[in-house]
């Protein structure tokens, strides 16, 4: 199975059609049922590689489920998920993280008690190999890059020895593995950090940042495990309007850093404004499937609007 | 009065994180002779003669036990709380059958090592060896670590996948199966009698033995401590490291790390390895040097003592269960007006710590963080 996924994920991205993009994922007949409840009903459609796509729908529609359906923390009742050619649904989590999907959360879930750092940090673990003996003994060596080895810099003479050895060192028998990903993750992290707009808080306990950098916080740690997908859950509720513009802003750079990006958004305005095309979900049945435009004036997206807002009210 | 207990407390913690803060600022040259001294000092206890501090030594007081043999009991519970530590403080785990790793580490050497256990009996038959042959001592090492280790895989294999509270009862269940074996496999383990003889790094306990002998202790001390020091070392490596965070990551919470690409099962299984080897390690130690081990050496309360230790010392900080671990072994030692009354002793102390400082002695940093949160965040709620 994995040999088949690897073959047809180096399928090149050439359009087929003039127009059309690559299908990243593909959610095919999605079927499940809680018990009596039915919270997914048939559900199909695909995202594009390089797209955003908005999934909208009143509350309990289904959004946050069709994500833990495509992250595998729920096997549908019937029906599969696809990505990039390879099944989805009956793998574990890691494995699917590990694929290229990653997500953020409704209820915002962090690690309350790790700083903002290693929190990243867990995510860029996932492209890591380093376990227990490696950590342990360091043994396995890697050749390390020009910049990479060790600098001469000090002045006092002994010293400059010292680290004159060390280089030489490094240059003959390498670098310890666990080292180089080591800092590779702080690295990374850091520019992520960075990215996002939390860099001044990196030392900070994760359960310490203010609710709309925990937010920021958790898109961070989805992006650092390398994901070809980014599935944003309500990444905008709680934010003012002027908060949620940056937070746009953001999604169309994640865009731009080669990431698909799905976002959930119970706000109409804000995913007409970012999304090049939209999934609608009523009760767990799509409803509507196509570009803000269309889907804002579907008589059927509408009016279940209008049912939920009667029922919010 | 409890407002002022709160304020004193509050200073308190302020100093501590004050005494940590300092201490991450110096230049690492000075951590450095900073450790060098703390561990010379660690060599130089067993012979402690500075007046003043010569009252901590429980042979100070009448009928005492002798000093270094309190300080190597030390050791050896400092070095069941690094163990537990990792299972309990960093991935989370609840363990409540550590004595059961401690108790297969002992019979490992007992059973190999010893001409009068029934295992090295059978093997003399066998293999048609001399009455005075046994496994070495220091072959035993590897033996206990691998037997323990082993035991750790077989247990968490299919019990790693339960949570929380089932996990804590199967490990209590194990901890009691792991005794009553040891009592009533009698062909193997001799059961109740016991086994005798146990050898030390010398061969078998005996007159003759120069340095680690039954009188002089310190030897066994500077080998235990020896031993922990290895320990901490390996231990800070791993805590600083991709298996450290993913053990944090399962502890904080688990579904979240299998989606950023934890692979739960694994990491938990590691921690409950090297916890299981380090509490064989700790057996092994302790067995070695007390020359002989019955099951009822190994019982639960000894289990729930372990967990104490951690939890008093402050679960997830590696200098706080040791401290843990040397309070609860060393206090009824010098006061041994309380020895009578120990377990009420315990049972006091044990609510006092956990009514004022929740977390432990000495907190794990990011645990004491969350602590002050969580009592703003009860205040805002009042
Ligand atoms: N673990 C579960 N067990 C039972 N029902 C669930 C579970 N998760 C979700 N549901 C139900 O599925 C439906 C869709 O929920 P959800 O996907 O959270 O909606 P939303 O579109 O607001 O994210 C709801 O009716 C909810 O009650
Ligand atoms: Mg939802």
């Amino acid at each position: 199975m994995s040999e088949t996924s690897s073959t047809e994920a180096r399928e090149p991205s050439i359009p087929r059609q003039p127009g059309a993009r690559r299908t990243l994922l593909e959610v095919d007949q999605v079927v499940l049922r809680f018990g009596g409840v039915v919270a997914l009903n048939d559900v199909s459609f695909q995202i594009h590689e390089g797209e955003i796509l908005g999934l909208i729908g009143p509350n309990g529609a289904g959004k946050t489920t069709t994500f833990n359906v495509m992250t595998g923390v729920f096997k549908p009742t019937s029906g599969q998920v696809r990505f990039d050619g390879a099944r989805v649904s009956g793998r574990k989590p890691p494995e699917i993280s590990r694929m290229g999907i990653s997500r953020t959360f409704q209820n915002i879930r962090l690690f309350p008690e790790m700083t903002a750092l290693e929190n990243v940090m867990v995510g860029t673990d996932s492209r890591h190999k380093t376990s227990v003996p490696g950590a342990l003994f360091r043994l396995y060596r890697v050749r390390p890059k020009p910049e990479e080895l060790p600098q001469v810099t000090s002045d006092v003479p002994l010293l400059r020895i010292w680290q004159q050895v060390r280089r030489t060192c490094a240059q003959i028998f390498g670098l310890s593995r666990h080292i180089l990903e080591e800092r590779a993750a702080e690295k990374k992290s850091l520019e992520l950090l960075q990215f996002v707009g939390i860099e001044g808080r990196a030392n900070e306990v994760a359960r310490n940042l203010p609710y709309g950098d925990q937010r920021r916080l958790e898109i961070a740690r989805a992006l650092a495990t390398e994901p070809k997908l980014l599935c944003l859950d309500e990444p905008a509720a709680g934010f003012n309007p002027a908060e949620k513009e940056q937070l746009l802003t953001l999604i169309r750079q994640i865009r731009d850093r080669g990431h698909t990006v799905l976002l959930i958004e119970h706000d109409m305005r804000l995913v007409m404004g970012v999304t090049d095309r939209v999934v609608v979900l009523e009760f767990g049945t799509k409803i509507a499937d196509g570009s803000p435009d269309e889907v804002s004036r579907d008589p059927r997206v509408i009016a279940a609007y209008l049912g939920e807002s009667v029922d919010a009210a | 009065m409890m407002d002022k207990v709160r304020a004193t407390e509050a200073r308190r913690r302020a100093a501590l994180n004050g005494i940590a803060d300092r201490w991450a600022a110096l230049p690492p040259w000075q951590r450095l002779i900073g450790v060098a001294a703390f561990i010379a000092f660690l060599y130089y206890l067993p012979l402690l003669g500075i007046p003043g501090l010569t009252w901590l030594r429980t042979d100070s007081i009448d009928g005492g036990n002798s000093w270094a043999g309190v300080l190597f009991t030390c050791a050896i519970y400092v070095l069941v709380a690094i163990g537990l530590n990792v299972v309990v403080g960093l991935a989370g785990l609840l363990d409540l059958g550590y004595i059961g790793f401690f108790a297969i580490g002992a019979y490992s050497v007992a059973l190999f090592g010893s001409t009068n256990s029934p295992v090295v009996k059978w093997m003399q038959r066998t293999f048609d060896l001399e009455p005075t042959w046994a496994v070495a001592w220091a072959i035993c090492i590897p033996l206990a670590i691998a037997l323990s280790l082993t035991s750790g895989v077989i247990l968490g294999w299919p019990t790693l996948r339960l949570r929380g509270d089932y996990l804590a009862i199967v490990t209590l269940g194990f901890g009691e199966i792991i005794r009553i074996v040891a009592r009533n496999l009698t062909g193997v383990t001799n059961g109740a009698a016991g086994i005798s003889a146990i050898p030390g790094p010398e061969g078998a306990p005996s007159a003759d033995n120069k340095i680690f002998g039954l009188q002089d202790l310190k030897p066994w001390y500077w080998l235990a401590i020896t031993v922990v020091l290895l320990m901490v070392f390996a231990v800070r490596r791993l805590e600083n490291s991709r298996v450290g965070r993913s053990w944090l990551a399962i502890r904080e919470d688990e579904d979240a790390a299998a989606v950023m690409g934890v692979n739960g099962f694994k990491f938990k299984l590691w921690a409950f390895a090297i916890g299981a080897a380090l509490g064989g390690l700790s057996g092994f130690l302790f067995a070695s040097r007390n020359a002989f081990i019955d099951p009822s050496q190994f019982n639960a309360t000894l289990s729930i003592l372990f967990v104490a230790m951690v939890v008093v010392g402050g679960s997830g900080n590696m200098v706080g269960v040791a401290f843990g671990a040397v309070l609860l072994a060393y206090l009824p030692e010098r006061f041994r007006f309380v020895s009578d009354y120990r377990w009420v002793a315990f049972g006091f102390a044990m609510v006092v710590v956990m009514v004022l400082r929740p977390q432990g002695l000495i907190p794990s940093r990011r645990r004491a963080r969350e602590l002050q949160d969580r009592a703003k965040e009860a205040k805002v709620s009042v």
